[in-house]
């Protein structure tokens, strides 16, 4: 029996479904021309689907910040900060993230993926019971996975129901880590962190909140639904990452425990893997620098996210709950979402298809991500585009 | 309670795989045992799902966690 014989049935799906219709696992750019704006198959493309919330992937600071920290100190660091050593520009940026959330430390990772991964997973030891949100993102499943601690799923932004499962931990030992998320990725809702909070509080428990979506797009200071939801000094431990708000790649955690610099020699997707280039940090920390000074740019990503959300709406598509800067369509079943999603290709309009098992409630979704660097042209153009496919694919009624 | 949840035309037997036979994607399977652990009161963890093949097994563990629950 082949190797691979264990994803026939995935590999049957994905055939069944595509039949006609591009591969969304194989969308190649000829080349991304603006935060906005690509060339697909010869042809423009507008990017609405690329997480690239404040449009900071071509911003002139940033870009001379990674050129100069590249030419100075080299393409990279050839391996991990345990083996290779730490740069100054590494800790420059975790001080400056430590900063930036008023924390006492902060730790850097080489994706967000591995933010969630190394943090959850070594924190949550045996005996200990880890609580996540039923709607959580792989890193924070993944984690789960590579934990020794009980893993027990709490309803998506329910604080009652977490509770009630705290509740039944009583009498057992072991601390409780309960981890949530500030925007989700799917839907684009928020959690009720002032509830969670309060749950926290009531029962003893540790709160880490995922502010990869939010970062830059939630509170008055860009530093998510924490800072929004007035709760920052009741979460341990905050993760992020560089990919989406500050347009490069990375993740960090940060917190006031003072232990937690202990996790740089106890968290091996920390220690075991390279660390991140000098560039990639040097456009980081001059991102990190435009968020805290221009607080336009969340302002008008959140404002670009109502109009979308707000056309779409008016057009009679059903969205996800609230306008964030993911404004997610549901679609009646897969097949038409990939059709749909194909169409708005051909039509010039990146977006992303998200299927089951990615999606929460085994729901089809054309999942788009706003950015502030969108203008209002483009934004009505990709709710004059999505009106016109949703009717002539029955998604929406006919005029 | 996996009535209405299977696709037509699945038979469910106390030998049913769940992760092949019940026509449901992972998250659906994971949706369903938290009615279950609703319906029990109890929390069915992570890595006891992973451990459980049949219905007749996942019957099994929550047999198990309930007597331990009391």
């Amino acid at each position: 029996m082949s190797l691979f014989a264990k994803f026939d049935g995935i590999r049957a799906g994905v055939e069944a479904l595509l039949g006609s219709v591009r591969n969304p696992f194989d969308v190649r750019f000829d080349r991304v021309l603006s935060p906005t704006e690509a060339l697909l198959e010869g042809r423009p493309v507008l990017l609405l689907g690329t997480n690239n919330y404040l449009g900071l992937t071509f911003d002139p600071a940033c870009v001379e910040a990674s050129m100069r920290a590249l030419e100075e100190t080299g393409t990279g660091t050839t391996g991990s900060r345990i083996a290779n050593g730490t740069y100054s520009s590494h800790a420059l940026l975790e001080q400056r993230i430590a900063e930036f959330y008023g924390k006492r430390s902060a730790i850097i990772f080489s994706t967000g993926y591995q933010a969630n991964l190394g943090l959850i997973s070594t924190l949550a030891g045996r005996d200990d019971h880890l609580l996540i949100d039923a709607d959580s993102h792989a890193s924070i499943y993944d984690a789960s996975k590579l934990s020794t601690a009980e893993v027990i799923r709490f309803r998506h932004n329910d604080p009652e129901d977490l509770a009630h499962r705290l509740r039944r931990l009583k009498g057992r030992p072991g601390n409780r880590i309960i981890v949530t998320e500030g925007i989700y990725s799917m839907l684009g809702d928020t959690a009720p962190l002032r509830e969670i909070a309060a749950v926290k509080r009531e029962m003893g428990a540790c709160l880490i909140v995922d502010e990869a979506h939010s970062l830059g797009i939630l509170g008055a200071n860009g530093r998510g639904l924490a800072e929004a939801a007035g709760v920052e000094g009741d979460v341990d431990f905050v993760v992020g990452t560089f990919s989406k708000s500050l347009g490069a790649v990375g993740g960090f955690a940060a917190s006031d425990l003072p232990d937690f610099d202990l996790l740089r020699i106890v968290c091996r997707p920390y220690m075991f893997t390279a660390s991140l280039p000098p560039a990639v940090i040097g456009s980081v920390i001059a991102a990190l620098q435009r968020l805290s000074t221009d607080k336009s740019l969340g302002a008008r990503a959140l404002s670009n996210s109502r109009r979308l959300y707000g056309g779409l709406e008016q057009s009679g598509f059903k969205l996800g709950p609230e306008p964030n800067p993911i404004v997610a369509i549901k679609m009646p079943d897969p097949a038409r979402a990939a059709l749909f999603w194909n169409r708005l290709i051909d039509e010039g309009i990146y977006v992303n298809l998200a299927l089951p098992p990615a999606t929460p409630g085994s729901l089809s979704l054309i999942r788009s991500s706003v950015s502030s660097a969108h203008s209002d042209v483009q934004i009505d153009r990709a709710i004059s585009i999505m009106t016109a496919v949703g009717r002539e694919l029955g998604v929406i009624a006919a005029r | 309670m996996l009535s209405g949840r299977v696709p037509q035309g699945v038979q469910v037997s106390s030998e049913t795989q769940i992760l092949r036979g019940l026509g449901l994607d992972s998250v659906a399977i994971l949706d369903f045992i938290m009615d279950l652990e609703d319906r029990f009161d109890i929390s069915i963890p992570l890595d006891r799902v992973a451990e459980v093949e049949t219905i007749a097994d996942l019957s099994g563990a929550i047999e198990t966690l309930m007597r331990a629950a009391r």
